[in-house]
Formats: structure tokens, C-alpha cells, sequence
């Protein structure tokens, strides 16, 4: 065999291929979950505290920075592996799914926080007065016209951080979790060929390609007017 | 489980003790870790960016595939990918060779994204103005361009380098002892959960300031474009 010959049997493999698509595919619509579980809930989870952080009540706010900054700080990996290697140790089983979604998702509240609040702070004073001076409620001017602008200003970062984030899925795998690089590495080990890495490397290609470009598009079409 | 079983369990201090000399060299493989990755994809992303001020079709659609490419990749399957499927084309990688590889291609793209925008960022007329002056375009862009474009996006480059050092957590998943893996290590000794808590402690006690910076810089920023 020539060294293409061999390159091509060992990572284009089309008979392993075949083998293991089947477990790629289901690994891409457990990444596709576990992503929307962490977006959804992390967002919420973010533009809840942005909120409370709103209200203006000094220990909480204190507490909510440290919150944040500690998963700004710690790597997420570090988390998963402590959900789901340390907490038994309390009594408390948790599934690799559950670490993960879990863990991911406390990262995305924290960066996302920061987001949304900085667009908060960024809406400028005399929309508040003036809200407020229209008779409108605090939460009303939070919800009718400062989130709406907040949220608006902050989206192409939101994006991409959201995007890197939800990249971090592919984690779960060092915690037994079949999404796509999980099912793909015991590919590797039942097969002894690469190719379902290789499947693996194109599903994210395929999940997360799009999501770049977009996050592109988005970038110029909600740029910061200067 | 009582509150005292709970310290047990993950605030030990006698277990710190134990296990402080493991998670020492750990701490100590990170911060060499950093030190490789770091310059790597700084450079990696230098070079993305310098080539793309050449407005060549031939220069701009490859390089805007490679970089979209690489940040579509999730780090880990791509480090995973080096690992485990490179010695399936008669090429074996060592631990720290595949790391130092796979963050070049995944933490180049993005640092190659942030210093692209910052020479973006720079006005043409400074770019005019210098080449009139005699300059060529060389030192025009190394004594004029690059300066202002990487003050102009110093806030991404820390938040980058960041998420750098904490994306070198994944290095233990390909067994190379940087401070998670050996925390990992430590807690099968120790049968207990203290030595990962402890590794979380340092990684927060480690990144926080920067953390701290970071917010208050993207702060600013914010403020600077209302």
C-alpha cells in the first residue's frame, strides 16, 4: 500500500464508516439537546440575574459578581469533573448528562450575566427618567424599554459567546456521555481506524459551521452604530 | 450526611496535604502549558491576520474557510484527533505535541479573528499617511497599524488568553499532568473529593484578577460607545 493508500484506509475508511455512522448521527442529535438544555437554560438563567442585579441590593449584587466570576474563572471541564466525579462522595449520584448540561449551563448564566448587564448599564440614563416620569412601573421600564434596547445592543457578543460555549458539549465525553465525540471515540476503540473520528470532526463541521457564519452575519448586521 | 462528613468529603485539609505535592507539579505543567499555547496561538493568529490584509480572492476565501474552519472545531475533538488518529498515519504525537498543535490550529483561528478586527479597526488614512511619510508598507504596518489595532482590541486578547489557559484543562484528557489531571490523580489515591476542590481553588485564586480586569475594561469599553 502507498502512504495515501494507507491515509485514505485509515481516515476515509468507507466501510467503518458506514459501521458507525448510525452512532454518529444518534451522538449528533444528543449534542443538539444537551446544546439546546444549556442555551435555553443559561440564558435564562443569565438575563434572570442581570435583572435581580437590576434591583440595586447591595449583598446580593455582591454575591452575584463573586457567582459570576467564579464560572468566568474556573474551566468548565473542572466543573464537569467535579459534578460528576466529586459530588458522590456526597451521596450524590449525578448522570453525565446531568453533570454536564449543569455545568455548561452555570458558565453561559455567568458570561451571559455580564452580557446582559453591560448592555443594562450601556442604556443611557434619561430612558429610565423618562420611562418612569411617563408613570410606567419599574418593571415595566425594565421589561418595555430598557431590556428590549439592552438585549438588542448585546447580541453579537451574546452570539458568540453562546456559540463557544455550546462548542464546550463536546466535553461531556470525558464524562461517558455518547454526543458526538463520545460515540466516536468507542468507535475508534471497537474498529481500531480513525474514520469515526473523522465522521465526528465533519458532524461538528456540519452542526457548527453554519452557527460561525451566522455568528459572522450577526456581528455586521447588529453592529455598534458609532 | 452530616455537615462534618461534608467537610470530609471535600474541604480536607489533612487530604490538601497529602495531595498538595501532586497538585503542585500540576499547577506547575499549566502554567509551562500556558506559556507553550499561549505564544503559539498568538503568533498562529498573527500570521492569520497579516495575511488577511492582503485583499488577493486566493488569499481571502482560503483563509476565511481555515479560520471558520478551525472555530467550528470544538478544541477537544480536534486535540483528540491529532492524539488518537495521527498514529494512524505512521504519525506518533507525544502528549504536549498533539496539545501544542491543536491549540495552535483552534486558538490561532481565534486570536487570527481578534487581531484581524483590530487592524480593521485602525484608520486607512493612518495607513495612507504613513506610506507617504516613505514608510513601506512593512514597517507601516509593524511601527503604525499593529500598535493602535492591538491596544484597540487588548480586551479580547486578555479575554482570549484566558479562556487559553483554561482550555489547557483538557490536556489531561490525553493523560498530560496539568493541574485537573493530577487533581484526578490524587482523588483515586485519596478516595475523597478534596483534591479537585482544592484544583478548582487554584484555578479561581489563579484566574480571578483576571476575571476582575476583564470586567472592568469591557466596562469601559461599553461606556466608550454609547
Amino acid at each position: 500500500m502507498t502512504g495515501l493508500d494507507r491515509f485514505l484506509d485509515s481516515f476515509f475508511n468507507l466501510r467503518v464508516a458506514v459501521e458507525y455512522l448510525p452512532k454518529i448521527i444518534d451522538g449528533f442529535w444528543l449534542t443538539i439537546l444537551l446544546a439546546f438544555c444549556i442555551i435555553l437554560s443559561g440564558l435564562a438563567a443569565g438575563l434572570a440575574l442581570a435583572v435581580l442585579r437590576s434591583l440595586g441590593i447591595r449583598p446580593v449584587n455582591w454575591l452575584i459578581i463573586f457567582v459570576v466570576d467564579l464560572f468566568r474563572a474556573l474551566p468548565p471541564l473542572v466543573i464537569i469533573v467535579l459534578l460528576y466525579f466529586g459530588l458522590p462522595a456526597a451521596g450524590l449520584s449525578i448522570s453525565g448528562f446531568a453533570s454536564a448540561w449543569l455545568s455548561l449551563a452555570l458558565v453561559l448564566m455567568a458570561f451571559s450575566e455580564e452580557i446582559f448587564w453591560a448592555g443594562i448599564t450601556a442604556v443611557p440614563r434619561g430612558q429610565w427618567e423618562a420611562a418612569r416620569s411617563t408613570g410606567l412601573t419599574f418593571a415595566a421600564t425594565l421589561g418595555h424599554v430598557v431590556l428590549p434596547q439592552a438585549v438588542r445592543m448585546v447580541v453579537p457578543p451574546l452570539t458568540n459567546r453562546t456559540i463557544a460555549i455550546t462548542k464546550g458539549t463536546a466535553l461531556a465525553s470525558v464524562v461517558a456521555v455518547p454526543e458526538i465525540l463520545g460515540a466516536a471515540q468507542a468507535g475508534v476503540s471497537f474498529s481500531f481506524n480513525p474514520t469515526p473520528l473523522t465522521l465526528g470532526a465533519l458532524a461538528y463541521v456540519v452542526l457548527f459551521f453554519p452557527v460561525v457564519i451566522l455568528g459572522r452575519w450577526i456581528e455586521t448586521r447588529f453592529a455598534w452604530k458609532r | 450526611m452530616t455537615f462534618d462528613d461534608f467537610l470530609l468529603a471535600f474541604f480536607s485539609l489533612e487530604i490538601v496535604g497529602q495531595a498538595w505535592p501532586i497538585l503542585w507539579t500540576g499547577l506547575q505543567q499549566t502554567l509551562l502549558l500556558s506559556a507553550i499555547v499561549v505564544p503559539l496561538g498568538v503568533g498562529g493568529g498573527m500570521l492569520l491576520a497579516l495575511l488577511s490584509t492582503v485583499r488577493h480572492r486566493l488569499v481571502r476565501w482560503p483563509l476565511m474557510v481555515w479560520v471558520d474552519f478551525f472555530r467550528a472545531v470544538p478544541p477537544l475533538v480536534l486535540l483528540i484527533f491529532v492524539y488518537a488518529g495521527l498514529p494512524f498515519a505512521g504519525l506518533e504525537v507525544s502528549a504536549i505535541g498533539a496539545v501544542a498543535i491543536g491549540f495552535f490550529l483552534n486558538t490561532g483561528a481565534y486570536y487570527g479573528e481578534i487581531l484581524r478586527a483590530g487592524i480593521e479597526s485602525v484608520p486607512a488614512g493612518q495607513m495612507e499617511a504613513a506610506r507617504s511619510t516613505g514608510l513601506t508598507r512593512w514597517q507601516t504596518m509593524r511601527y503604525v497599524v499593529l500598535p493602535q489595532a492591538v491596544r484597540n482590541v487588548l480586551p479580547d486578547l486578555i479575554s482570549n488568553t484566558l479562556e487559553v489557559v483554561k482550555l489547557t484543562s483538557i490536556a489531561s484528557v490525553v493523560a498530560l499532568p496539568e493541574l485537573l489531571f493530577q487533581a484526578r490523580q490524587a482523588q483515586s489515591v485519596t478516595y475523597n473529593a478534596t483534591p479537585i476542590v482544592a484544583a478548582a481553588v487554584v484555578y479561581f485564586l489563579l484566574l480571578w484578577p483576571v476575571v476582575r480586569l476583564l470586567s472592568r475594561l469591557e466596562n469601559r469599553q461599553l461606556a466608550g460607545r454609547r
